[in-house]
């Protein structure tokens, strides 16, 4: 999964061509945390189809804010740049798996 | 199929954790099934002071890394599956798991916890992730310097509103109660008006969460007056209760109309082998501290479950002779009586019959297994199963030739 910032979010994500999966998380969330192992997992899984990135919210927060998200875990799809999708909070990774399946 | 288990604990919070302890270190081969980290809705608990031993500053993601840490130490194995269902009734209990795996197990402990109430106010699910927050640790840095408001008045609402305020600007708790009447304990609530961050409205509950993608601002409705006044705020922490996470469990134990666990002071559910811990069950306070004393309680009365169990294989089930089973009760006298007359006819025959008393007063589970509503009662065994079965008190006459063909017959 790739590390996205303020640095690097437009390049990454808003001008990256495709599906871009983005994982918006923090240090201290622990249902995040019990996530990502499982999101990474689906980016070997989906390798070539979708990108996957990660979001540490606490040191971005403004872009956190800046694409609505204000609670985790949050996973967001992006299509072309787009927000297509967004799952948040009691997020299971049977779901992101779905919700993949549907945009890819 | 998996290898057997003596116990599988459903859940890995602080009851399954204890559980796990005790499990064990009774070298009882022990796992936890457990979704995602150990640790339950302590896990998600900032501040954790009240659990003895472990001071103030003590943090519920650390507490319940050090409860996990101790199980394992003992060789419980956690394995990060969601149970779907189970089939509790024979003597060998099957969980299955989302996963589509099957663990089988002579002890089931169900401790699944519980999790926060939703009160379907007007925005509460459109704004989830967008403001509206049930876990103040996971979002709480999103709102530095924002405003938040707080809904409920316990505990939980109180000592996370306290946590908000280390990043919120100001966290303004709606109340129902009069002015100064706070669910919460005292500690928390003294510290809380203490805090110059936390606004107070009172008599009021959350009418409306609004906003344009995120939230922008709430409805707020005074019960007392019926007036109905706008607050801008960035987010809503609600903390008004849990719900027990039972729903898997309904058809499979007995549960309460509200849909907890109904245990004794033995943590026996309704079903024979199976247990309950915490906060899915029925009980006065609901804490990190009770939910490990349901867990020990549990383990500890498993342990003796499967004890007694074993003992009546071996000595009735097992036996190459007739065994009489006697049941009596030290409070009934005729059942002294009997056990006395039986203990004659037993010394008479020798080696060729076996005696076993249950005392049911200690163990009522072998007697209503197999449907002894009379004390004293006689079941003599033959080759494991039920040969003859006599009820009131006991003598020669009444017993001795059942003991003959028998023992003739082998």
């Amino acid at each position: 999964m790739i590390e996205v910032d303020k640095t690097n979010f437009e390049e990454e994500v808003l001008k990256a061509e495709g599906l871009v999966v983005v994982d918006f998380w923090s240090p201290k969330c622990e249902p995040c945390k019990e996530l990502m192992p499982h999101v990474a997992k689906l980016a070997e899984k989906y390798q070539g189809k979708a990108k996957f990135c990660k979001l540490d919210t606490a040191a971005n927060r403004r872009l956190a804010i800046s694409q609505k998200v204000l609670g985790l875990p949050t996973i967001a799809f992006y299509k072309n740049g787009e927000k297509v999708a967004e799952l948040t909070q009691e997020v299971t990774v049977e779901d992101v798996e779905a919700k993949l399946n549907e945009l890819v | 199929m998996s290898e057997l288990y003596d116990i599988i604990i459903v859940g890995g919070g602080p009851a399954g954790l204890a559980a796990g302890v005790y499990g064990s270190r009774s070298r009882l081969k022990t796992v936890i099934l457990q979704k995602g980290t150990p640790g339950g809705q302590a896990a998600t608990t900032e501040e954790l002071e009240n659990y003895p031993g472990f001071p103030r500053g003590t943090k519920g993601p650390e507490l319940m890394k050090a409860m996990a840490d101790h199980a394992e130490s003992f060789g419980t194995e956690i394995l990060n599956e969601e149970v779907v269902d189970l089939d509790l009734d024979g003597d060998i209990k099957v969980v299955r798991t989302k996963s589509g795996k099957e663990y089988q197990s002579k002890i089931v402990i169900l401790a699944p916890g519980a999790s926060p109430r939703t009160l379907d106010i007007k925005g509460e699910q459109e704004f989830r992730g967008k403001g509206v927050s049930y876990c103040a640790t996971c979002d709480a840095d999103f709102f530095e310097d924002l405003d938040v408001v707080v809904v409920g008045n316990g505990d939980a609402a109180i000592e996370e509103a306290i946590y908000l305020t280390k990043f919120a600007e100001t966290v303004t708790i709606i109340v129902i109660h009069d002015e100064g009447i706070l669910d919460c304990n005292k500690v928390s609530a003294e510290k809380a008006f203490a805090n110059p961050k936390i606004k107070w409205v009172w008599n009021s509950v959350l009418e409306e969460i609004q906003g344009d993608g995120l939230v922008e601002r709430v409805l707020i409705k005074n019960i007392k007056t019926g007036e109905i006044s706008e607050l801008e705020t960035n987010g809503v922490f609600f903390f008004v209760g849990t719900v027990p996470n039972t729903e898997f469990l309904k058809g499979k134990v007995k549960l309460d109309d509200r849909g907890y666990i109904i245990t004794n002071d033995k943590m026996e559910t309704s079903v024979p082998g199976v247990y309950a811990a915490g906060d899915a069950r029925v009980k006065y306070l609901r804490q990190v501290i009770t939910a490990a004393s349901d867990g020990a309680i549990a383990a500890f009365a498993a342990e003796k479950y499967l004890a007694e169990e074993e003992t009546f294989r071996e000595q009735v089930l097992k036996a190459d002779k007739p065994v009489m089973v006697a049941f009596w009760a030290p409070q009934v006298e005729e059942s002294i009586a009997a056990i006395g007359e039986l203990e004659r006819i037993a010394d008479k025959l020798g080696d060729s019959v076996k005696l076993v008393k249950m005392d049911t007063y200690r163990n009522q589970r072998v007697a209503s297994r197999y449907g002894i509503k009379e004390i004293p009662s006689l079941l003599l065994f033959n080759k494991g199963e039920v040969a003859v079965k006599i009820a009131g008190s006991m003598s020669e006459e009444k017993i001795l030739p059942h003991l003959y063909a028998r023992i003739k017959s082998k």
